[in-house]
């Protein structure tokens, strides 16, 4: 445990009690979120970030799925005998809230089967609704045989024709899953050898089709009933094997998935619940990164200008700068010299040069001199601390500004303990790199630059990769704003909150490496 | 001029054609972008941009930092600065200078302050340009945004107040800088600018923006409150 506390937030796979196997697709239910696995583990979180144990439903079994359509909560759950002898059962209930009086779980029976002599294993089942027709669709199956599809009915979740025979879709797969995007259907499904631990060869892997019924070819065109596949995800980052896709689609644009980790090093080879966002190019989904701790440049897509503390910046350095019209040669000065009213932040920082003729800083004058010259050695990083003598002590604005490496357009996002979270990750506070000086949202939309971290709603940032792999930054505070409030480059210069419109590029920004 | 002042309204439209068809016009052309106008008022089109200004001759000075230009214009130039709504050919005494105003309306997104300046054969470098203009809304606008570009740096009011100032060497950007969410007023409102040159082409264009980001158009441009 201790281990654990010793980890930075961001690095884990989600909060609290995430230990499970098999999970279906996350589903949210009046304000909660609901995970089921294999052998009941069911696991519900209020925001998406921090889980708890959950309430076993009425029938256990291997890896679970759920799907809401209408007003019921169908959950398929494969039912073993001694493999490949096995039944995919239904199940279902109008809440997924044990506190609800509409919590009761209904035996629907059985809706696709294995005998145990043919080429199917009816387990790890995948529901389907093709947004396109309505039809609801559920893929099956393991290592036995074929992952197969067949059709059920919407209105009762069962079977539609249970004399139609089952298409077969894939091979050397399972967990098995569909999504639709953009004209293309999507088969999602795990390969490899799932518990076994730090030693499984989980990952998750695909292929597209034109139709819901395949062929589903993977982007070498290579058709994954003959064992294609192409890769969403692997092991990495201190986990290892991935496996049971679901989407959780959280509209407006924003998707993600939830997956399990076959054995998470952190929580000591746990098998675990994780989310990650889903990203999309070229055609295919790409598996997303949650937010990082560390120092970045914040960039606009839109307007390819960066956020910054509102102050006057001090060039990296020191300043030199080119001269105006008809003032004689390109030379090296002080920023500003020959302006009137003073340079306010133009102090040389780290004892670069901030004036001369093109000397050298150890000594003699270097070839070719001026501006281009350079000032003969390395130039440190600007760092707050060096320049932030300049700065006024209290709450400042925030802008943006074409970026300079200047310390106020330097950003530390740090996890923020016991602050709550969303769907993959803590809030963060965005603090100017170095300082406390904390980014905040204000009662009425903008922006302000804190003196310091306090730890209020409106300095905590809910950070979401968008599908091109930009990010969404948006405040903790909704009070007195209007919902989905997110960070908006509306100007090359200015920032501010709008409601987030994921047709724009306006609240698209890139996290860079400063 | 007179005539064309009595022309009916649809004249009164369809004369900037007019003016662009025959090259004998009584407008004063200040390059080849800026006229002085010869209608009441304008109309903000699709885009939303200020097409019709009040243009003070420039004022020499020097710096483009913010700190510079903030000591800039909160230095008292000639009286009024902040308040006065001036007629076109209306001097102002500046140092040792006499400073006219001009009205001008431009042909494109922009206000082209070199074209302005250079026309009337005095400085474009190290240059501050004071500009005015009112704009009437035919209704209260709430969270509207005033969105500017200037080449080089510049500070705005709307009705007094001081809401954007972008600094620096730069190029005009449309909605370079944005102001927060502002009230329009029901009728008449004064923007005021002031757009500081270091060196080469200087000029600037504004809109004011609604509350979904979207350009206002329809508002009416005029140089002078209604009596």
């Amino acid at each position: 445990m201790a281990t654990m506390l010793a980890i930075p937030a961001c690095a884990r796979a989600l909060n609290g009690d995430v230990g499970i196997h098999d999970p279906s697709t996350i589903t949210y239910d009046d304000g909660k979120y609901y995970v089921y696995g294999t052998g009941g583990g069911p696991l519900v979180s209020d925001d998406g970030w921090t889980w708890r144990r959950g309430t076993v439903p009425s029938r256990t079994g291997a890896a679970p799925d759920v799907i809401h359509i209408g007003d019921k909560y169908f959950m398929y759950i494969a039912r073993g005998y001694q493999q490949p002898k096995a039944d995919v059962m239904m199940i279902w209930s109008k809440s997924l809230d044990p506190n609800s009086p509409d919590y009761k779980w209904n035996d629907g029976g059985v809706v696709a089967s294995s005998d145990g002599e043919e080429d199917s294993n009816a387990i790890d089942p995948g529901a389907f609704l093709d947004p396109t027709t309505g039809r609801l669709w559920l893929v099956y199956g393991s290592y036995f045989g074929y992952i197969r599809l067949v059709e059920l009915d919407p209105k009762t979740g069962m079977r539609k024709d249970p004399k139609s025979k089952p298409i077969n879709l894939a091979i050397n797969c399972e967990a098995s899953d569909m999504i639709y995007h953009d004209g293309w259907y999507y088969l999602l499904a795990t390969h490899g050898s799932c518990c076994a631990g730090t030693s499984s060869g989980y990952n998750i892997r695909m292929g597209r089709s034109r139709h819901v019924t395949g062929p589903f070819l993977d982007a070498e065109g290579v058709d994954m009933i003959q064992g294609g596949g192409t890769e969403l995800i692997g092991s990495g980052q201190r986990k290892v094997g991935p496996g049971h896709f679901g989407l959780l689609d959280l509209g407006n644009g924003v998707q993600k998935f939830s997956m399990h980790w076959e054995a998470d090093l952190d929580r000591g080879g746990a098998s675990v619940l994780d989310i990650r966002p889903l990203l999309w190019k070229d055609g295919w989904p790409v598996a997303g990164e949650n937010p990082k701790e560390g120092t970045y440049e914040i960039h606009s897509v839109h307007t390819g200008t960066s956020l910054a503390m509102a102050v006057e910046g001090s060039p990296v350095g020191g300043g030199r700068m080119r001269q105006g019209p008809g003032l004689g040669p390109i030379g090296v000065g002080r920023p500003g010299a020959g302006q009137a009213g003073g340079t306010r932040g133009a102090r040389p920082a780290n004892g670069g040069s901030s004036g001369g003729g093109g000397q050298r800083a150890g000594g003699g004058p270097r070839p070719g001199g001026g501006i281009f010259g350079g000032t003969g050695s390395p130039i440190a990083d600007q760092t707050a601390a060096s320049v932030d003598a300049n700065w006024p002590a209290g709450d400042t604005g925030a802008s943006m500004e074409n970026y300079q490496l200047q310390a106020q357009q330097k950003w530390q996002i740090t996890a923020v303990p016991d602050a709550g979270g969303y769907p993959g990750a803590p809030y963060f506070k965005i603090t100017v790199a170095g300082t406390d000086r904390a980014l905040a949202a204000t009662a009425d939309g903008e922006l302000v630059v804190r003196a310091s971290f306090t730890g209020t709603p409106e300095q905590l940032w809910r950070l979401d990769q968008l599908s091109d792999g930009s990010w969404r930054i948006m405040p903790k505070s909704q009070a007195n704003l209007k919902d989905g409030m997110a960070l908006s480059a509306i100007g090359a210069s200015f920032p501010t909150l709008s409601k987030f419109n994921a047709k724009s590029d306006m609240q698209h920004w890139l996290l860079k490496t400063p | 001029m007179t005539k064309i002042l009595r022309m009916s309204l649809r004249a009164t439209i369809l004369l900037p054609l007019l003016l662009l068809a025959n090259p004998v016009s009584a407008a004063t052309s200040y390059g080849t972008t800026l006229t002085s106008p010869v209608t009441p008022s304008r109309v903000t089109g699709a885009d939303g941009f200020i097409p019709r200004w009040l243009l003070l001759e420039p004022i020499p000075v020097n710096g483009l930092t913010e700190s510079a230009v903030q000591a800039m214009v909160k230095k008292q130039w000639f009286p009024d600065q902040f308040t006065v709504i001036p007629k076109d050919g209306q001097t102002e005494a500046v140092d040792d200078s006499t400073l006219t105003w001009h009205a001008v309306d431009t042909r494109l997104y922009n206000v082209n302050l070199y074209h302005f300046a250079h026309s009337l054969k005095k400085p474009t470098s190290n240059v501050l340009f004071w500009a005015v203009t009112i704009v009437n809304s035919p209704r209260e606008m709430k969270d509207v945004r005033l969105a500017i570009g200037s080449n080089a740096a510049s500070v705005w009011w709307l009705n007094g107040e001081e809401v954007v100032g972008i600094y620096n060497d730069r190029q005009t950007v449309i909605d370079d800088g944005v102001s927060r969410r502002l009230t329009l007023k029901k009728g008449p409102n004064v923007v005021r600018a002031a757009v500081v040159n270091g060196g080469g082409a200087t000029d600037f264009c504004a809109r004011f923006l609604d509350e979904n980001d979207k350009p206002i158009a329809g508002l009416t441009i005029t140089l002078s409150r209604p009596h």
